[in-house]
C-alpha cells in the first residue's frame, strides 16, 4: 500500500486562487535547457513564477504541490519534470495537467493526480500551505492531518501506479520484459 | 457496451476494458521514430536496453523526413546515429529518399485500417485518413515502444462532428480544414478524438482526407477519422494496402461527449493569418494582402492531387517576378506520378523550384526557410512565429497559394 505523505505547497496567486495554465518556461526555463544532470537542475524548479522564485531553497523532500488547472502547459520539456524528481517533491495535485506533461510525469515515476475539488478547498481554507497531507494513491482517500479534513482525489489508475511503483516507465518496461 | 472507432481499436489492441478516461496497455503494430526525435530514441535505448533487441525488427522503422538533404550537420550527425542504431538491431531506414515518414508508412501499405502506430511526429494522427489510430509521442515513450511494443494510453472520448452542405466548387479539402479551425478552435477537440460524417468530408480523395486529418493536431485533438470514403480513395487505399479496405464503423449507440453540425453550404477559399493555425478568414475578405514567397508541400498538402491543382493554375502562367516559389512533393512516389503527368515540367516552367521529397520548409526544413519581414504563403499547416523560418506564413490551399504567386499577393484562383 502506497501512501503519499508531506507538507503542502499551494501555488497560489496574489488574490489566493490557485494559479492556472503554469506552463514549462514557468516550471522550467528554457535558459537552463544546456543542462543534462539532473541533480543539478533542482535549483531551477520554478524560478519563473511570480512569488515563487525562492521555491527550491524552501521546499522539503516529500512536499507536496498543489496547482491549478493545467499544470505543464506549453512545451515538451523533460526538464518541467526532472527539476521536481530532483527536489524529491512528493506528489503534485493539480485539478488538469496537459496532457504531454501528464505522460511525461507519469513515465518519470513522478507522483501527479487529479482533484477536481481544490479550488473549493483552497478557497475555503481547507486546505493551506503547510498543512500535512496523507493521500493514498490506490484509494484515492485523502487526509488534511493537520487540519483533521478528509476528501477525495483520482486514484492512480493501475498503469499509472504500476509504472510508479516500479519507479519508471523503463524500469517497469524491464519487469515486464522480463516476465515476458 | 456500444463503441466509437477509437474505443474499438484500442480495444482490438488491449485485454484492458476500454471506456474513455481509462488508460490501457496498447499492443503496438508499428512503431516508428524520425531524424528528428530518433537519436534520442537512439541513446535512450542504448542506456536503457544496451545490446538487447527491440521487440519485432520487422515492425520497427526509421523514417528520414525533417532535412532530407542532410544539408545540417547536427541533422546529418543524427541521421548516421539512427542508421548505426538500425543496421545493429536489423531495422529498416527509410531513408532520406523516401520523403515524409507518414506518407510513406501510407504507400509502403503499412499503416492500414485499424492498426495502431507510433512515432516521433506530431502529425503521426494523419493516418487516421486511412483508419490506422496513428499517434506522435516523445523520445522516452517511443525508446520504450521500440523495446516492447507496447505503450500505454488514456482513451479519450469521441466528438461526433457532422458537415452539412456542399461546398463551393473553388473550395479545397484544405479551405475545408481551415473552415473547421475557424469553428473548432483549440479547444473542442482537445483531448479528444473525432469522426466526420457528410458528404463535404465524405468524396475527399485520399489526398484530401489526409489534409484534413493531418490538423486534427492544430485543433489540439488525439485523430480524426472520416469511416466512409468515396470509390476512389477506397480504390488507392486498397491499392497501397493490397487488401480491402474495412475500417471499424462506430456502433450505432456508441457514446460522445459532444455531437456537432457544421454547415459547409457555400464555403469559398480560406486562409489561416498569423500568428495561429485557428486564425481563419474567407480569403475574400483578406484578397489584396502582399506576399514575397510560396510553397506547396508538407504532410497536409503534399500529394499528387495537391500537386497537381497547383500546375492547373500554373499551366501556362509565370511566377510573378520576384516571387520564389517552392515545391516539395510529399514522397519519392508522388514525385514519379508528377514526372510522369508532366506536372514537374509544368513547374518549371511557371519558374518554381521543386526540391526531392520530404518535409520541406518546416523546422529547419531542407527547402529553405523565411527571412525576417517575409510573408510565405504556405500550404503547411502550422503559421506559429518560428516554424518556417522568421517571416510570417500565411494558411491556405495549393490553389491558393499558386495563384498568389502568380498574382503577388493573396487571390482566389478564379480572379485570376
Ligand atoms: S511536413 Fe512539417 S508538420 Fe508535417 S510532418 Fe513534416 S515537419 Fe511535421
Amino acid at each position: 500500500m502506497k501512501i503519499i505523505k508531506g507538507r503542502v505547497w499551494i501555488l497560489i496567486d496574489e488574490q489566493g486562487r490557485l494559479i492556472e495554465d503554469i506552463d514549462t518556461d514557468q516550471i522550467y526555463h528554457n535558459a537552463y535547457l544546456h543542462i543534462t544532470d539532473i541533480s543539478q537542475m533542482g535549483q531551477y524548479a520554478l524560478g519563473n513564477l511570480k512569488g515563487y522564485e525562492d521555491f527550491p531553497l524552501k521546499v522539503g523532500q516529500g512536499d507536496i504541490i498543489i496547482a491549478g488547472r493545467n499544470f505543464g502547459a506549453g512545451s515538451s520539456r523533460q526538464q518541467a519534470v526532472d527539476c521536481f524528481l530532483a527536489l524529491k517533491i512528493g506528489a503534485i495535485i493539480a485539478p488538469s495537467f496537459s496532457p504531454i506533461y501528464w505522460r511525461n510525469a507519469i513515465n518519470s515515476g513522478l507522483a501527479v493526480l487529479r482533484c477536481h475539488h481544490l479550488n473549493d478547498l483552497v478557497s475555503n481554507h481547507r486546505l493551506e500551505s503547510g498543512d500535512i497531507l496523507e493521500v493514498n494513491v490506490h484509494s484515492g482517500e485523502a487526509f488534511n492531518i493537520t487540519k483533521k479534513i478528509a476528501f477525495s482525489i483520482e486514484p492512480m489508475s493501475p498503469v499509472q501506479l504500476a509504472i510508479y511503483l516500479a519507479g519508471n516507465l523503463f524500469a517497469y518496461g524491464r519487469q515486464m520484459v522480463r516476465q515476458g | 457496451m456500444a463503441k466509437t472507432i477509437i474505443e474499438k481499436i484500442i480495444q482490438k489492441h488491449t485485454q484492458d476494458e476500454v471506456k474513455p478516461g481509462q488508460i490501457v496497455w496498447m499492443e503496438l503494430d508499428l512503431r516508428t521514430a524520425r531524424d528528428f526525435g530518433g537519436p534520442n530514441v537512439v541513446k535512450n535505448y542504448e542506456r536503457e536496453y544496451d545490446d538487447e533487441p527491440v521487440a519485432d525488427a520487422a515492425r520497427t522503422f526509421f523514417t528520414f523526413d525533417l532535412c532530407t538533404t542532410g544539408c545540417l550537420l547536427r541533422y546529418a550527425d543524427n541521421q548516421q546515429i539512427c542508421r548505426l542504431f538500425a543496421r545493429k538491431q536489423g531495422l529498416k531506414v527509410y531513408d532520406v529518399d523516401w520523403g515524409i515518414g507518414t506518407h510513406v508508412l501510407i504507400e509502403e501499405g503499412l499503416a492500414k485500417a485499424n492498426t495502431t502506430c507510433v512515432g516521433t511526429d506530431s502529425h503521426m494522427n494523419l493516418l487516421g485518413a486511412v483508419g490506422c489510430f496513428g499517434q506522435g509521442m516523445g523520445d522516452v515513450d517511443i525508446t520504450f515502444a521500440f523495446r516492447t511494443g507496447r505503450t500505454w494510453f488514456e482513451v479519450p472520448e469521441t466528438v461526433k462532428i457532422k458537415l452539412i452542405g456542399q461546398p463551393d466548387p473553388s473550395a479545397s479539402a484544405k479551405d475545408i480544414t481551415l473552415f473547421l479551425l475557424r469553428k473548432l478552435g483549440t479547444k473542442v477537440l482537445a483531448e479528444k478524438a473525432a469522426e466526420f460524417y457528410g458528404p463535404a468530408v465524405e468524396s475527399l480523395s485520399l489526398a484530401g482526407r489526409i489534409t484534413l486529418c493531418s490538423m486534427i493536431t492544430e485543433m489540439a485533438g488525439i485523430i480524426g477519422f472520416i469511416p466512409q470514403a468515396n470509390e476512389a480513395a477506397r480504390q488507392e487505399i486498397e491499392r497501397f494496402s493490397g487488401e480491402p479496405w474495412l475500417p471499424f464503423q462506430a456502433d450505432s449507440g456508441a457514446i460522445y461527449c459532444q455531437e456537432i453540425e457544421i454547415n459547409v453550404a457555400g464555403l469559398t477559399p480560406q486562409v489561416a493569418l498569423p500568428p495561429s493555425p485557428a486564425n481563419v478568414y474567407d480569403l475574400k475578405e483578406v484578397a489584396g494582402r502582399p506576399i514575397n514567397s510560396g510553397f506547396i508541400g508538407s504532410c497536409t498538402n503534399g500529394r499528387f492531387e495537391d500537386l497537381e491543382a497547383a500546375a492547373r493554375i500554373l499551366k501556362g502562367r509565370r511566377i510573378k517576378e520576384g516571387i520564389i516559389l517552392r515545391i516539395v512533393p510529399a514522397t519519392r512516389h508522388v514525385y514519379d506520378e508528377c514526372l510522369q503527368k508532366g506536372i514537374i515540367e509544368i513547374f518549371r516552367q511557371s519558374g518554381a523550384i521543386v526540391m526531392n521529397p520530404g518535409c520541406g520548409g518546416c523546422a529547419e526544413g531542407h527547402s529553405g526557410l523565411t527571412g525576417r519581414g517575409e510573408v510565405q504563403i504556405s500550404t503547411g499547416n502550422r503559421n506559429f512565429p518560428g516554424k518556417q523560418g522568421k517571416g510570417e506564413i500565411i494558411l491556405a490551399s495549393p490553389e491558393v497559394v499558386a495563384a498568389s504567386c502568380v498574382a503577388g499577393y493573396l487571390i482566389s484562383p478564379e480572379e485570376l
